[in-house]
C-alpha cells in the first residue's frame, strides 16, 4: 500500500463510501431497513396495487407508501431513486444543494408503453371494428402527448436523477438484469479509479411490478406460487423454495476517492476494494451447469481486491430462492471457498424484502456495508426445511452477531450477468 | 492517472438499409445512392427498412434466432461481423476476456398480441381479469427475453462467446455514446484491452414509433435529406446495426491484427435544451477538436436526426465550424442508441479509404468536400437529451 494510504496495493485511488440511501418494501431510509431487516421482518405482502384475478402470483414486495394514485413504472422507479439519492448525499454532505461533484450511473428497469396506456389509445379506435396498429397510430398522431413520450424514453429516470442533483455529464443508464445495482457501482469504481472524478452517484431502482412484468416472469415459472402466507413465500437455500417473490426498490451509494474525503472531512462508512464479472454464454435464464462463470466472477472480484477467500467473512448471496440459482451459487461459494464453504456465514436479504431486480445489488451492498458496521448478520428467514444439497451457514432465521470486516455481494442476473462486489471496513 | 494508450478499432460489423459490411455501405455512400425508404409499413411515416439478411450466416441456430425479436438479431448479427473482421471470431482465449458493452433499448412487443388483447377487452364487462387471463395464455414464455435490454448482450455471448464482461447501457442516442466512451476510458486506463462495443435499432415495430409519435417527432414526408432547406420537422427511424472491436494498440500489434482507424477523444455533455444550448456545447466540442485535427483533411459526419430544435442548432454550428459535414440520418435514418455507433464505424472506414463519401444533392452544408479524408469528426446530438462528440483518425 501506498504510504499515503490513498492508493490501493495495486496503485489505484482507494475508493470510499460516504452515503447510502435506501428504499425497500420494508420502508425507507437505512436505520428503518436495518432495524427490520435484523428482526427478520419480511415485506411481502398480497400485490393491491393490481387485479391478481387468476394469477398464480399474487404477492410481491411493492412499495405502496408513497403515492396514494396510479404511476406509472418509470415514475415509481424515479420516486424510490431520489428519496435513496436524497438520503445518500444528505449523509455524504458532499457538494452543494442540486450540484454532485461527480457522474451518475444508474441502473433502471427497461421501460415500455404499459397496458393502462395501450387501454387509453384502444378506446379512442372506432369501437365496432378490431383494433389495429394503424388505429393505434392514427389516434396517437392525433394528441401530443410528451409527458408518455418521455416516460418511456430509457433515459427519463436517471435524467430526472442528474438535473435534480446536479450530477455532472452525461448520466449513463444501465442494465445487466439482476445484476444492474452492482454494475452501477462497478462502473462509478472504475471511474474513480481512472482518476476520471473524485465521486460518483451510484443508484440501482425498480418499480416495474406490474400485470405484465409480473405475469412475464411468471411464464418462465421463476416466481414463488406460495401466496399464503405471503411473508414466507420467499424461502433462499430451504428445500422446498419455489422461486423468487418480485419487489420493488432503490439503493444509492455515494462512492468517493478515499483521498478527497478525507481532505473534507467526510465520514467513511467502508469501502469497495474490489469488483469481479464474468458473462455466461451457456442459456439466456440458466447458468452453466459447472458454474464456471459464478466462480469466475467471485475469484475476479477477490483477484481484484487483492484478497484470498480466506480474507472473506460473509458472503450476501444473490439468494433468489428459485430451485436453479440457489444450487448454482453454492456451486460456486463451494468452488471459490473450499472447506470454509460450510462454515463461512451466507444469508439473503431476499428472504425479506423480495427480489428488488435492478435495483437489489445496490440495496444488497448497503446492507452488506451496515453489517460491517453493525458487526452483525443479517437472516435468512423462512429457513424451515434445510434442504441437505445445500450445506451452508445461511444464518437460519434470526440475525446473528460476528466479526465481519470484509463482504463479497453476489447479483446473477439473466443473460448470463454475474457482478461480485467486495466491500470492505478497512481499505486493505 | 495511467498514461493514455492509444485504441485501435480492429473491427466494423454493419447491417442497415443499405446492406451488410463495409464494402456496400461505402460503395453506395461513394456512387451518392438515394436512401433506401419505406411509408407503407407504418403509412404515412417514412423509415429505413433492414436490407434483406441471411442471419443464419452469423447465427447458424435456429434455437437462437427464435429466442430473439428482430433488433437482437440485427445486433448479433452486427456483432459476429465485427468479430470475425477483427480476426477474432471462434477465438475462444480472446473472447473470454473481450469486454463487451452494448447501447439498447428493448421491448420490443408482439403487435398480434396487442391488439387482438385490446380488442377483446374493449367488449369486457371484467377488463382485468380478462387482461391477466389473456397474457397468461397468449404471451409466448421466451417473448420475455427478447423483450429484455441486455439479452442482446446476452445473445452475442451465447452465439459468439463473448464473455470477459457485459454491460448494457439504455438512455437513447447518449448510451451509445456512453458505450464508446466508457469502452474507450478503459481501454486507454489499462483496464481493458479488447471490446466490443455496440448497437443496434429496428424500425420497422409499432411500439417505438408509437413512443416518439406521443411526441410528435416522426417524419410523414416524402424524403427529404437532413439539413435541406425547408425540410419538414421530425426523424425518420432506421434499421440498423453497428458494432466495433476497439482495442489497445500493443494488444492489437501483439496479434498482428491492422487498425481501420484509431479512436480519438470523446466527448459528452447533458445541456438543459434552452436556445442555444446545442450550438454553444457543439461549438465548444468542436474547438477542442480542432486543435487536434488538420481542417484540410477533415470532414463531420453528423447524427442529427431531423427533429427540430435541435437539428436547426447543430446545423448552426457546424456551418460555423467551416468542414464539410455528412449527415448521417439521411443515408440511414434516425437509428436511436445506434447513431454515435454507425457514425464511427463509417468514420473509421471513409479515413481509411481517404475519402470522402458524396453529398446530397440540394443541400447546401454538404456541398464542401475534402480531396483526402484523414479525420473524421461524429457528432450525436440526442433528439431530447445527451450530446456526444467522437474523433476518428487514419493510422499511417
Amino acid at each position: 500500500m501506498a504510504s499515503n494510504g490513498h492508493l490501493d496495493a495495486a496503485g489505484r485511488p482507494v475508493v470510499a463510501v460516504t452515503g447510502m440511501g435506501v428504499v425497500t418494501p420494508l420502508g425507507q431510509g437505512t436505520d428503518d431497513n436495518w432495524k427490520k431487516l435484523t428482526a427478520g421482518q419480511s415485506g411481502i405482502h398480497a400485490i393491491k396495487r393490481f387485479a391478481t384475478d387468476g394469477l398464480r402470483t399474487r404477492i410481491a414486495g411493492t412499495v405502496d407508501y408513497l403515492f396514494d394514485r396510479t404511476v406509472l413504472s418509470s415514475e415509481l422507479s424515479h420516486a424510490f431513486a431520489q428519496r435513496a439519492a436524497a438520503e445518500a448525499i444528505a449523509q455524504a454532505g458532499i457538494g452543494s444543494k442540486g450540484e454532485f461533484p461527480g457522474p451518475l450511473f444508474c441502473a433502471v428497469p427497461p421501460v415500455e408503453i404499459q397496458w393502462q396506456v395501450w387501454r387509453t389509445l384502444a378506446d379512442k379506435c372506432d369501437p365496432d371494428k378490431p383494433v389495429t396498429v394503424g388505429d393505434l397510430i392514427r389516434v396517437t398522431a392525433g394528441e401530443k402527448r410528451n409527458d408518455w413520450h418521455r416516460h418511456f424514453l430509457f433515459a427519463e429516470v436517471a435524467q430526472l436523477i442528474a438535473e435534480e442533483f446536479g450530477a455532472r455529464g452525461l448520466p449513463i443508464s444501465l442494465s445487466t438484469a439482476c445484476a444492474s445495482g452492482a454494475s452501477a457501482i462497478q462502473l462509478g469504481l472504475e471511474a474513480i479509479r481512472r482518476g476520471e472524478c473524485e465521486a460518483a452517484l451510484c443508484i440501482g431502482t425498480d418499480g416495474s411490478v406490474q400485470t405484465e412484468t409480473l405475469i412475464r416472469f411468471s411464464l418462465l415459472s421463476a416466481l414463488s406460487t406460495q401466496n399464503d402466507p405471503p411473508q414466507a413465500a420467499s424461502k433462499p437455500f430451504s428445500k422446498n423454495r419455489d422461486g423468487f417473490v418480485m419487489a420493488e426498490g432503490a439503493g444509492a451509494l455515494v462512492l468517493e476517492s478515499l483521498e478527497h474525503a478525507e481532505a473534507r472531512g467526510a465520514r467513511i462508512l467502508g469501502f469497495i476494494t474490489g469488483c469481479g464479472e464474468m458473462a455466461d454464454s451457456f442459456h439466456r435464464t440458466r447458468s452453466s451447469p459447472d458454474g464456471k462463470p459464478i466462480i469466475g466472477c467471485m475469484k475476479n472480484a477477490l483477484a481484484d481486491a487483492g484478497i484470498s477467500a480466506n480474507d472473506v467473512d460473509y458472503i450476501n448471496a444473490h439468494g433468489t430462492g428459485t430451485p436453479e440459482n440457489d444450487k448454482m451459487e453454492h456451486v460456486g461459494v463451494t468452488a471459490v471457498f473450499g472447506e470454509r464453504a460450510k462454515e463461512i456465514p451466507i444469508s439473503s436479504n431476499k428472504s425479506m424484502i423480495g427480489h428488488t431486480l435492478t435495483a437489489a445489488g445496490a440495496i444488497e451492498a448497503i446492507f452488506s456495508l451496515l453489517t460491517i458496521t453493525h458487526q452483525r448478520i443479517p437472516p435468512t428467514i423462512n429457513y424451515k426445511v434445510p434442504d441437505p444439497a445445500i450445506p451452508l451457514d445461511v444464518v437460519p432465521n434470526v440475525a446473528r452477531d460476528a466479526k465481519v470486516r470484509r463482504v463479497i455481494s453476489n447479483s446473477f442476473g439473466f443473460g448470463g450477468q454475474n457482478v461480485c462486489l467486495v466491500l470492505a471496513g478497512e481499505p486493505a | 492517472m495511467v498514461q493514455a494508450r492509444e485504441i485501435w478499432i480492429t473491427g466494423i460489423g454493419l447491417l442497415s438499409s443499405l446492406g451488410e459490411g463495409p464494402d456496400i455501405h461505402m460503395k453506395r455512400l461513394n456512387d451518392g445512392d438515394l436512401p433506401v425508404t419505406d411509408r407503407t409499413l407504418f403509412p404515412p411515416y417514412l423509415l429505413h427498412p433492414l436490407a434483406k439478411v441471411d442471419f443464419d450466416k452469423q447465427i447458424p441456430k435456429k434455437g437462437d434466432q427464435r429466442q430473439m425479436e428482430p433488433w437482437q438479431r440485427i445486433g448479433t448479427y452486427a456483432a459476429g461481423l465485427a468479430l470475425a473482421d477483427a480476426g477474432i471470431a471462434g477465438n475462444t482465449e480472446i473472447l473470454q476476456k473481450t469486454d463487451m458493452i452494448v447501447a439498447a433499448a428493448g421491448g420490443e412487443r408482439d403487435s398480434a398480441v396487442d391488439t387482438a388483447i385490446l380488442t377483446d377487452l374493449r367488449r369486457s364487462n371484467a377488463p382485468d381479469a380478462l387482461l391477466n387471463a389473456r397474457l397468461q395464455s397468449d404471451l409466448r414464455p421466451t417473448l420475455f427475453l427478447a423483450q429484455l435490454s441486455n439479452l442482446l448482450a446476452g445473445n452475442i455471448s451465447i452465439v459468439h462467446g463473448v464473455v470477459g464482461s457485459s454491460r448494457t447501457f439504455m438512455g437513447e442516442e447518449g448510451a451509445g455514446v456512453s458505450a464508446v466512451q466508457v469502452a474507450h476510458a478503459r481501454i486507454a486506463s489499462g483496464q481493458s484491452e479488447i471490446a466490443l462495443v455496440g448497437s443496434a435499432y429496428n424500425a420497422e415495430r409499432h411500439d417505438t414509433l408509437l413512443i416518439h409519435l406521443f411526441d410528435q417527432l416522426c417524419y410523414k414526408d416524402e424524403f427529404v435529406p437532413v439539413f435541406a432547406p425547408g425540410r419538414p420537422d421530425g426523424f425518420a427511424l432506421g434499421s440498423m446495426g453497428a458494432f466495433l472491436v476497439l482495442e489497445s494498440a500493443p494488444h492489437a500489434s501483439a496479434r498482428g491484427a491492422p487498425p481501420i482507424a484509431r479512436l480519438g477523444e470523446i466527448y459528452s455533455a447533458n445541456m438543459r435544451r434552452k436556445p442555444g444550448a446545442i450550438t454553444a456545447v457543439l461549438a465548444k466540442f468542436l474547438a477542442e477538436a480542432r486543435q487536434k485535427i488538420d481542417p484540410a483533411a477533415a470532414a463531420i459526419l453528423s447524427g442529427a436526426t431531423g427533429a427540430e430544435p435541435a437539428t436547426a442548432e447543430e446545423a448552426e454550428a457546424l456551418a460555423e465550424a467551416g468542414l464539410p459535414v455528412r449527415a448521417l440520418a439521411s443515408r440511414f435514418g434516425h437509428g436511436v442508441e445506434a447513431v454515435f455507433l454507425i457514425g464511427i464505424a463509417i468514420a473509421a472506414l471513409a479515413v481509411r479509404e481517404g475519402r470522402l463519401f458524396a453529398p446530397m444533392p440540394k443541400v447546401p452544408l454538404e456541398q464542401k468536400t475534402v480531396t483526402s479524408l484523414r479525420q473524421a469528426i461524429v457528432t450525436c446530438i440526442g433528439h431530447w437529451r445527451g450530446e456526444g462528440l467522437g474523433v476518428v483518425e487514419a493510422v499511417q
